[in-house]
């Protein structure tokens, strides 16, 4: 079983060896009502932990996703292109984003476990 | 803090889950638990129900020359025979909208106006400065509630439930009825681009007629955010976006509602304008895919900064971002390559003509 981490922006990762996928969280999804538009980031791009990733956009707001851990995209989820709503219907499954090659395992130290993230959404 | 005021129906949104925010000054639903989009689609398909009960109304008493009424507005009302609306704008001496409004014809001596909720009582003050003594000039809107049923069925359910006498109203025209009791305007108006009607009635009597509509399936209610979507989808402006008092009826591109014939305020300035030559104008135009621009993003033409979207958003129907600015004029010719630009997005766009959305049954 691959290890889930949320980070303070509201991203989820799951961390498979060295690779991690990433997507937004079931509450980030609700906040932002219906998806619009997900930018996927482009295959080969090199993002550090926390800086930018993507972006989305609702039928509210125009979000960024940030990269919950550094490293280089690998793939990502063509389906989003054509079907942004999948966001909201399966945001911390079929919506997945992108995949990563992570360049630093011990980044996850920095993030939340699924419980630690409920207690902090609790408190906003 | 800035205290919200609320419709009567404040206690139907909560039971029904509505997410409430600001708006004008009001606690308003933005959507309730479907979603915006879900609430767009139905008021497309079937009829959707808004609580418009925030908006401002005014009533007039007396004669409509004499009283000062026909030199208010940018057209005139004495030509405005009784059971019709008109649409049109009070401007200030500039020429800048102090809001959009639409004007009924109650009465050969009574009339009843129609304005924003966030304007409304800068708007009151500034008609009654125009008047004349002898009008009698009030503020109902504390009494009055305002429900919209808005979409293709709306006639339908309508007829059924409230009367056979709505059946045959045409476009821009109201009956004065009864319902549930009490007189009621039933006006076929709206802001959504398909067949609807606005109902004015007594305050005390809305959160009755809401559910009793509501007990239809072919009706349910929708928010704000869904409101916005389909006033986007077919180009009519929002005031505080698209107009204000730094704007024009002509660079909003709407001219069509301003009557040269008659005398008001703001006319000069208008006239004035039309000889030396707009230096911005509106423009609308398509987004080349699913990215929405949204107010106050940069509009570029080639390496130029041509000016500024005042509206933005996705359109379900066409499934890319529309929107509305107001540009130099080299920028707002049909077909026009434009980039809209914030931070760092950039989305290419095209100028198109309105409405963007050609399938509602406003006109039905």
């Amino acid at each position: 079983m691959p290890d889930i981490y949320y980070t303070k922006e509201h991203e989820w990762v799951k961390v498979d060896g060295d690779i991690a996928t990433v997507g937004i969280s079931d509450y980030a999804a609700h906040q932002l009502g219906d998806i619009t538009f997900v930018e996927l980031p482009k295959p080969g791009k090199a993002v550090k932990q926390f800086e930018v990733l993507c972006a989305i956009e609702s039928v509210k707001a125009a979000s960024d996703i940030y990269a919950p851990v550094s490293g280089t995209v690998v793939s990502v989820n063509e389906a989003l292109n054509t079907r942004p709503e999948i966001v909201n219907e399966s945001p911390e499954e079929a919506a997945w984003m992108a995949t990563m090659k992570m360049t630093d395992r011990s980044e996850v130290a920095k993030l939340m476990n699924r419980g630690q993230y409920d207690e902090y959404r609790k408190g906003l | 803090m800035e205290l919200l005021r609320e419709t009567p129906l404040i206690g139907r949104h909560r039971e029904q889950k509505a997410l409430l925010a600001p708006f004008g000054g009001w606690n308003m639903p933005i959507q309730y638990e479907g979603g915006i989009l879900a609430e767009h689609r139905w008021c497309r398909e079937k009829t959707a129900l808004f609580d418009i009960c925030h908006m401002g109304e005014f009533l007039y008493r007396g004669d409509i020359v004499a009283g000062g009424l026909e030199n208010v507005f940018t057209f005139s009302v004495a030509s405005l025979p009784e059971g019709r609306s008109r649409y049109g704008f009070l401007l200030n001496e500039h020429g800048g909208v102090i809001d959009d409004l639409i004007v009924f014809r109650l009465a050969k001596d009574e009339v009843m106006i129609v304005v924003n909720a966030a304007t409304a009582d800068n708007d009151f003050g500034v008609i009654r400065s125009r008047l004349k003594a002898g009008a009698q000039f009030s503020d109902i809107s504390d009494a009055t509630g305002k429900l919209d049923p808005q979409g293709p069925l709306s006639r339908d359910v309508l007829t059924e439930l409230l009367g056979r006498n709505i059946s045959s109203v045409p476009y821009f025209r109201f009956i004065t009825t009864d319902i549930l009791g009490s007189k009621a305007i039933v006006s076929r108006t709206g802001y959504t681009g398909e067949l609807g009607y606005e109902i004015f009635l007594p305050a005390e009597k809305t959160v009755e007629l809401w559910d009793k509509l509501l007990k239809d399936p072919r009706m349910k209610p929708a928010g704000l955010g869904a409101r916005d979507l389909l006033r986007l989808e077919v180009g009519y402006s929002l005031y505080g976006n698209d107009l204000d008092e730094t704007i024009t009826p002509l660079e909003a591109g709407l001219e069509g509602f301003v009557n040269f014939d008659t005398e008001f305020i703001g006319k000069g300035a208008l006239l004035r304008q039309k000889a030396t030559g707009l230096k911005r104008c509106k423009v609308s135009f398509r987004v080349g895919s699913r990215r929405s621009p949204r107010h106050y993003y940069e509009i570029w033409s080639g390496e130029r900064k041509v000016g500024v979207t005042t509206s933005g958003g996705f359109a379900p129907m066409l499934g890319c971002g529309i929107g509305l600015g107001l540009v130099s004029p080299e920028g707002a010719a049909m077909g026009t390559e434009l980039t809209i630009r914030h931070d760092n997005v950039s989305m290419p766009a095209t100028a198109c003509e309105l409405p963007f959305y050609r399938g509602g049954s406003v006109r039905k």
